[in-house]
């Protein structure tokens, strides 16, 4: 029996962009475009959401052409960030679609005399009895998508779909195999110039005098632009505008600066700042065993850098008082209201598209790029300006993940079972991203002649998942808890949204102090979670990851092996993570195994990219980085100074996918880390009984906590 | 300006170029051959590697003289849509990339490997891409993808 999925009241996105042809358009040459107000940033949505649009419509999904975001006709939706996007942009299009399809449905019955219900379609073509048959092509001209949707249309069941639940390979890779340009980077524009910006190498000093003279004898140079401390070159060609830069650097005269934290005392530093407290969630117990002893348990995570492997890049066209933006930004809009405030230039005269960058973690340098490029290009009248920032400059100006510092007090009874637990975090804000307050977000806007204040990153609303505290209250029946953030209102280091937000370094502290009293109380560690765990998925993803890494293998020397779980801002995809490891001198992850559940998973195999991908950036993030700083500079501006993981150390990484067709789909590339990250701290014990509570855990800190203990 | 001679892709390059102008920029702004990519410009990330004589090897600090009379070859040169190297087949078949900026100069090297050994083990595979970088976690699904060619090539 099919069991049609209840119509949904309208998604956030369908009632922010209610017009039916926003979002679908019959071209004339017999392919539907898709136009979804989210963007691909290497986690392969574009695909989910094709997958989406030909199941609703009936289509071959090579038929779908799959339009970038554009603030001139795309509809908005925001940012594309938080795993939201299957369950924004998707479930906006799933119904969308719908309607679309039950319109020429109604059409094609209205011309043929027949009976909707006999009519079917086939890749675009409507047929039914007596051998009717039209196509979305034939009837566009008679069905207007110039309509706002209804709540009316039925998308269809999970058993009726033959696209989404199948992992169609993604549309983007045979160009990116094919060397077909795709990204940003590789676009060529007519009459291209190329402008790089003047940054300081010592933390927020500002540009006080130029000496323009050197660079002004660069041949090839178009011109040099200042405006307060902000300054810049345009030529011909990257060589030249690299070579102008170098030129104009050896004239430039910085302010002192700001001074940076100790980065050997960032839990000193992150606990003495001016605050902004908010109590996240108290728990009361009705009654509890009297508490026998508190644990108090400090956890800390470094700030982390993005780590794209392209800087972050864009170009910029002014014609008049009118500026064409291309950038691989997350959110055209939110770009677009930023750029207009620096530029006091109403949002319309402005137009913001997406172009593909690298890999997108959260909020880098890409919207700080693009008003770089609209300024200098503002000196180019008529010509794009390309603007790609350096190695070193995405390494030291970008944002950073905040670092954080989480204590725990656990109040335990006699049988060291849990009475009470208080959480406390003490970070910068999660986000500052663009367009979201009545200031810019953007960088070059703190330098130029009448700058802006440099944003203090603030923490999303609980609602939408919270920032520092994401994924702060258990998912655990505890009898008792008080969860507490501190959000500093100083910010040395720039911070914004990285991956995860303050899920990762949360996830790590919890699973690190349960996992703790587990072994406090000679329990499994397994079998304690599943004891105050009450939603059965979450129960479902351990007991899977435990089942397929044989859990509890036998004990050996120099293997360890630890778990850790969560369910993604406590509302999102459910994910469960073995590690094993070996710790001899150095700690090295062999093999991650997992499970998740996002409910319906659109394009499965993309699932288990997401998850594998995000496990690996995990066991990197875990084992070896850290923003490195002097009290003047950032220093970690190179791989060689901000090492990841290599192919060589990389795990196996083992993904069981849990279905559940029918129920509503959450977003995957965020799941994973939190889990990953406990697991491997656990299993680090495991092998070597020693509690690393600071990350990334690397030697020194394994020794340093070894010292600690005994 | 002197005239660098060089192969690119099987075919004879002259360029009128400053024989100190960086390879990974001339083949960018000059030979419209863009699929090597600036990732750090220091030659540790891997995004622009080229193969030179065989070797994969970064473009991004190297001066153009010193591929003069030598033989690069790019991901355009590996194959095309058409006809791929059972390289870019594996990658599509395993979807063994996220975002795919780094897969070029993956490919690269993944292409020089299996020229001086056809028949690599998994470990072969992860010591040549070793200095390749992926930041999207890509690694297993693009290592199995180069063992799935290293077959391909070896029944074929």
């Amino acid at each position: 029996m099919n069991v049609s999925s209840p119509a949904p009241k309208l998604s956030a996105s369908l009632a922010a962009n209610p017009r039916l042809s926003s979002w679908v358009r019959f071209t004339a040459d017999g392919r539907v475009a898709i136009s979804p107000g989210k963007v691909e940033i290497g986690q392969g949505i574009v695909t989910a959401l094709a997958q989406i649009a030909a199941d609703e419509l009936d289509l071959d999904i090579i038929r779908i052409e799959m339009i970038r975001a554009s603030t001139a006709m795309s509809p908005n939706e925001g940012v594309t960030s938080g795993s939201l996007s299957i369950q924004q942009s998707g479930r906006a299009l799933r119904h969308a679609c719908a309607e679309v399809r039950q319109r020429f449905l109604t059409a094609a019955s209205e011309r043929f005399g027949v009976d909707a219900a006999l009519l079917r379609i086939d890749d675009g073509t409507i047929s039914g009895p007596g051998n009717v048959s039209t196509s979305y092509w034939e009837l566009a001209g008679e069905v207007s998508l110039d309509h706002d949707v209804t709540a009316g249309a039925t998308a269809k069941s999970a058993t009726e779909r033959l696209v989404a639940g199948h992992s169609v390979q993604r549309l983007d890779i045979p160009d990116k195999v094919f060397a077909r340009p795709r990204f940003i980077h590789d676009w060529a524009l007519p009459g291209l110039l190329h402008g790089r910006v003047l940054r300081p190498e010592v933390s927020g000093a500002r540009l006080t005098a130029l000496n323009e003279e050197a660079a002004r004898a660069v041949p090839a140079l178009v011109t040099i632009v200042r405006d307060g401390g902000f300054a810049g070159v345009v030529a011909d060609s990257e060589a030249a505008a690299e070579a102008a830069l170098k030129a104009l650097r050896k004239g430039a005269t910085w302010s002192a600066g700001d001074a940076l934290p100790d980065e050997d005392d960032l839990t000193g530093f992150l606990r003495s700042q001016p605050v902004e407290t908010t109590i996240i969630e108290i728990r009361t117990a009705a009654a509890t065993n009297k508490p026998a002893q508190t644990l108090r348990r400090q956890y800390t995570r470094p700030y982390i850098a993005h780590g794209s492997i392209a800087p972050s890049c864009a170009m910029a066209q002014w014609d008049g008082d009118r500026v064409h933006v291309w950038t691989h930004s997350q959110g055209v809009y939110l770009l677009r209201a930023d750029l207009a405030i620096v530029l006091k230039l109403p949002a319309g005269n402005i137009v913001v598209e997406h172009m593909e960058g690298a890999g997108c973690y959260g909020h880098n340098a890409a919207d700080d790029v693009a008003l770089d490029a609209v300024l200098l290009a503002k000196a180019a009248v008529g010509h794009p300006v390309r603007v790609q920032w350096s190695r070193h400059d995405e390494m030291s100006h970008a944002p950073f993940g905040a670092a954080m510092a989480i204590e725990i007090e656990a109040d335990v009874d006699a049988d060291n079972e849990i009475v009470g637990w208080r959480h406390t975090i003490w970070s910068n804000g999660h986000a500052a991203r663009p367009g979201r307050a009545a200031q810019p977000a953007l960088l070059a806007a703190t330098e130029i002649a009448n700058p802006y204040p440099r944003m203090i990153s603030s923490n999303p609303p609980v609602a939408n998942g919270g920032g520092a505290d994401r994924n702060s209250v258990p998912l655990y029946d505890l009898p008792a808890w008080t969860i507490t953030s501190h959000r500093l209102l100083t910010m040395p280091v720039r911070t914004s949204a990285l991956r995860t937000l303050g899920a990762q370094g949360n996830v790590f502290a919890i699973e690190s102090l349960l996992d703790e009293i587990a072994a406090l109380r000679g329990e499994d560690p397994i079998a304690f979670r599943l004891r105050h765990l009450r939603d059965e998925r979450a129960k479902d993803v351990i007991r899977a990851a435990a089942q397929r890494a044989a859990w509890k293998p036998q004990k050996r020397t120099g293997i360890g092996h630890g778990v850790g779980f969560a369910r993604y801002k406590n509302m999102g995809a459910y994910c469960a993570a073995i590690a094993e490891i070996e710790g001899t001198d150095d700690i090295r992850v062999k093999r991650l195994t997992l499970a998740v559940d996002v409910g319906e998973a659109i394009n499965p195999d993309g699932v288990i990219n997401q998850i594998e991908g995000g496990a690996i950036q995990a066991t990197s993030w875990v084992l070896k980085e850290r923003v490195r700083f002097e009290r003047a500079r950032i220093t970690s501006t190179s791989w060689t100074d901000y090492p990841i993981l290599r192919f060589s150390e990389v795990p196996a990484v083992d993904v069981e996918l849990i279905q559940r067709p029918e129920t509503e789909p959450v977003g995957a590339g965020e799941a994973a880390h939190g889990p990953v990250t406990a697991a491997i701290a656990n299993a680090v014990y495991d092998c070597l009984g020693v509690r690393v509570r600071d990350l990334p855990i690397t030697r020194d800190r394994i020794i340093a906590a070894a010292e600690l203990a005994s | 300006m002197p005239t660098i001679q060089f192969q690119l892709n099987g075919a004879a390059m002259a360029v009128d170029v400053d024989p100190d102008q960086i390879l990974l920029d001339v083949l960018r702004s000059r030979l419209g051959v863009n699929s090597a990519h600036f990732g750090c410009g220091a030659g540790e990330c891997g995004a622009c590697y080229v193969m030179v004589d065989g070797r994969a090897m970064a473009s991004c600090d190297m001066p153009i003289w010193s591929v003069a009379g030598k033989d690069v070859v790019t991901v355009e040169g590996l194959g095309t849509a058409e006809k791929p190297h059972p390289l870019q087949r594996a990658f599509i078949c395993g979807q063994a990339m996220q975002c795919g900026y780094c897969v070029s100069g993956i490919l690269i090297s993944a292409a020089a490997l299996l020229k001086r050994n056809p028949s690599p083990t998994d470990a072969e595979v992860k010591a040549a891409l070793d200095c390749n970088l992926c930041r999207c976690g890509s690694h297993n699904r693009m290592v199995r993808a180069v063992l799935r060619a290293a077959s391909e090539m070896a029944t074929s």
